[in-house]
């Protein structure tokens, strides 16, 4: 019923418009990508850059296919624990890692920030999963790290959990903001 | 507190441990028998009122500062939690300036592997050098003139989750050491190496075949439960005890008499039991080595097939004791299960076991078979979440070490009030990466409140009497000769009791939140001084040290659910306070 066809008859019917909707939401291909395949996503860490314009940033639309997809975002929330992201950073307030459900960022808080810091890892701590996590994976992983604070859709958003509950879910959480750079570790700055 | 002339003396000492008088405090336990008392009387009951600040000096870390500042001579050691950098401080001039610094240079990717804060529980001093751990899992050894790197040798791999935070001990031609990453099914393992060259002259795992336990022909275990052989592989599923835990991460107390060594073993891998049925051996439990060569010569296990995180790495204080009508050398040991264990530190049998927090987990201990009595119903099991669980996944006291007081006879016992409920999740062993298995949140216990210092008597198996604490009580205690007590609290109040009636006598708010240990020394100009480290973080205060967010209950492996409010009252820290009488 995600016909093109059916999207040009009913452009005007706001069920429809609502029925399109889920269907973006639940969106998924069958099959997924080989394991070698990575995507070159081009972002900055920082806002700063010589000149007027800005860091020179090239983003292919890959995050919103996964960050506004339940589906996705629910197969990162069921990896998120399997590959024990949850040991470190809880279910988002943080351990031994960082929070990830507040807006302090570290190491940018766009999607493609989480997919690089899950990738490539970052010198704090953060262990590198390159060619350990498949990259489609990592993206819905960094989708799901993105739902933590609410900067997903609501629509998209898991609902409760079966298990103990950590605290209200995602999806009832109060839209999030991002604060880039938030926050150097303190230790990282050796004295002397 | 007249005592009748029928009691039985009070525990003592042992000759070998009994203070030298020197002034000096050379090792975070500051004796083999790990009194932490000195015989420094000074400061008394009466005039402790009149404490002040001496001086101060900023580790330049603000994280959790659990490190004890050691005295040597006329120069003050302090070590910083990661990186690690070791401070040396002029006692002999005005406000004691900095003489040199230490920099180990820890691999910044160690903070990641590194469970609960990046911290350090302190140097120790021997020969002249100084010898402290890394949390990228070296051993240091530094001289304690000049701060110059005498070796350095690398023990662990922090791709496999090994990290270092425990103190070394010195015994003599040996600095014996321990691993950390009882969270992360790091194999755990204790190691003896050269003082002069690092070089590792023998090494101790704490599961899988004897050999590599070293368990031989003189391993003579008390109980039955701990005779047979390769129990090590035997009481775990197939090559579970390859990632099983039972880290050495903790105090070190040793008997020169007996030529042992004590060590405790941590918690079993992973923390959910279900993956491991069997007693998994020798984990969360005591160990007597033999100091020369490390072979065992007695375990006792304080929690058989753990459930709930127990850990055996707390202190052990090494006393001599009259037991019904005949002395006996005891190692008293304040357990993570709730119980005070007093131990026969020649036999390993337990002579006692008292309970010092509320317990459902347990009922007791069984001294026939040694065995602790789980209660049945707060055994994980998947799919339903245990409420209720007492004491949490912390243990009724954690790392932070007691003080035993000769004077009067009674322990100080720095300690928490906190229970759990607890879900079983699928562990999954990835290398490098936490292997718990279990969403914990933990809330304060009867009362309200989160924790209590209390004077145990150890004959009796009783508290005396106990000081409520709003939040845990993650620091160490000092006794001193002047029948002061001292101790602080993660809200940041440094406290002088009375050792015999804990009436507060003096209290200083420091910068941060306290999480250390206190001692006490002899200045170079004969005045005697305290000093404590303030910066909250360990495993307790990581929700300020890490920055954690409060919404998330199960953060911290729950911790963050009981230390919500932390925030509200103390921000991070790394300010070493010494203080003295006008």
């Amino acid at each position: 019923m995600c016909s093109s066809s059916l999207k040009a008859v009913a452009a005007s019917i706001l069920l429809t418009a609502l029925a399109l909707a889920a269907c973006q939401r639940e969106e998924r291909e069958f099959r997924s990508k080989s394991m070698a395949d990575e995507t070159e996503e081009k972002v900055s860490l920082v806002p700063l850059s010589p000149g007027p314009s800005g860091p020179a940033e090239q983003r292919s639309g890959t995050a919103k296919t996964y960050e506004e997809n339940a589906y996705q975002i629910a197969q990162g929330q069921r990896l998120y624990a399997w590959f024990n992201c949850n040991g470190c950073h809880g279910n988002g307030g943080g351990g031994s890692g960082p929070p990830l459900m507040d807006d302090m960022w570290t190491y940018g808080g766009q999607i493609e920030h989480i997919v690089q810091s899950i990738r490539e890892g970052r010198p704090n701590g953060m262990p590198s999963f390159r060619g350990k996590v498949p990259d489609e994976q990592i993206w819905e992983i960094a989708a799901y790290v993105r739902s933590m604070g609410r900067n997903v859709p609501k629509a998209a958003a898991p609902g409760r959990r079966d298990d103990m509950s950590p605290g209200p879910a995602e999806q009832r959480r109060p839209p999030g903001q991002v604060i880039d750079g938030g926050q150097i570790p303190p230790s990282a700055q050796m004295p002397q | 507190m007249a005592s009748a002339q029928t009691d039985p003396p009070h525990p003592a000492v042992p000759s070998f441990a009994a203070s030298p008088g020197d002034g000096q405090w050379t090792i975070p336990q500051k004796n083999y028998a790990s009194t932490r008392f000195s015989d420094l009387s000074e400061i008394n009951t009466e005039n402790v009122k009149n404490l002040q600040v001496a001086f101060t000096f900023s580790t330049g870390v603000n994280k959790g500062q659990e490190a004890a500042p050691l005295v040597v001579g006329g120069t003050m050691y302090v070590l910083s939690p990661y990186p690690n950098i070791l401070y040396a401080l002029d006692l002999t001039r005005p406000g004691a300036p900095l003489k040199w610094q230490y920099n180990p240079k820890p691999a910044s990717a160690a903070q990641g592997v590194a469970c609960c804060d990046v911290v350090n529980r302190g140097p120790a001093f021997a020969n002249g050098r100084l010898f402290f751990t890394t949390l990228d899992a070296h051993a240091v050894a530094v001289n304690a003139e000049t701060g110059e790197e005498i070796w350095k040798t690398k023990l662990g791999d922090i791709n496999r989750g090994e990290t270092m935070t425990m103190a070394p001990l010195v015994v003599k031609d040996k600095v014996i050491v321990g691993v950390s990453g009882g969270q992360f099914g790091v194999r755990g393992w204790i190691e003896a190496l050269d003082v002069d060259t690092g070089k590792s002259i023998w090494k101790a795992y704490s599961t899988g075949p004897d050999q590599d336990v070293k368990i031989g022909a003189n391993f003579k275990p008390f109980y039955d439960s701990d005779k047979g052989k390769d129990l090590g592989v035997a009481t775990w599923p197939a090559d579970g005890w390859q990632q099983g835990g039972g880290t050495v991460w903790g105090w070190l107390s040793y008997d020169p008499d007996l030529n042992l060594v004590y060590h405790g073993t941590g918690n079993p891998g992973p923390w959910n039991p279900n993956p491991r049925p069997g007693d998994n051996k020798w984990t969360a439990g005591i160990f007597a080595r033999d100091a020369d060569t490390g072979e065992a010569r007695w375990f006792y296990q304080i929690a058989p097939h753990d459930l709930h995180g127990r850990d055996g790495n707390n202190e052990t204080i090494l006393l001599d004791m009259e037991w019904e009508g005949k002395p006996r050398k005891v190692l008293v040991h304040p357990g993570q299960t709730g119980f005070v264990y007093v131990i026969d530190r020649v036999t390993g049998e337990v002579l006692s076991a008292k309970p010092f927090h509320a317990l459902t987990a347990a009922t007791g201990v069984d001294l026939e078979t040694g065995k602790i009595q789980y209660s049945s119903d707060k055994e994980p099991v998947s799919n339903r979440v245990i409420r209720d669980i007492c004491p949490a996944a912390s243990g009724a006291k954690n790392w932070n070490p007691s003080a035993f007081s000769p004077r009067t006879g009674l322990l100080y016992i720095p300690h928490v009030n906190l229970c759990m409920d607890w879900g079983s999740t699928e562990p999954n062993y990835i290398a490098g990466t936490p292997y718990v298995g279990a969403e914990i949140r933990m809330f304060p216990g009867p009362g309200g409140h989160m924790g209590e210092f209390s004077a145990w008597d150890i004959r009796e198996g009783r508290e005396l009497w106990t000081i409520n604490e709003r939040f845990p009580v993650w620091s160490g205690a000092l006794a001193t000769a002047g029948d002061v007590v001292f101790y602080g609290t993660m809200d940041g109040w440094f406290k002088a009791v009375h050792a015999r009636t804990g009436e507060v006598l003096w209290q200083f708010r420091t910068s941060s939140g306290i999480v250390g240990q206190p001692t006490t020394y002899r200045g170079p100009d004969g005045r005697q001084y305290v000093a404590i480290l303030s910066g909250v973080g360990g495993w307790a205060g990581s929700i300020v040290s890490g920055d954690l967010d409060p919404r998330d209950g199960t953060a911290a492996l729950g911790f963050v659910n009981a230390m919500r409010d932390l925030k509200n009252v103390t921000a991070k820290g790394g300010t070493l306070h010494v203080f003295k009488l006008p």
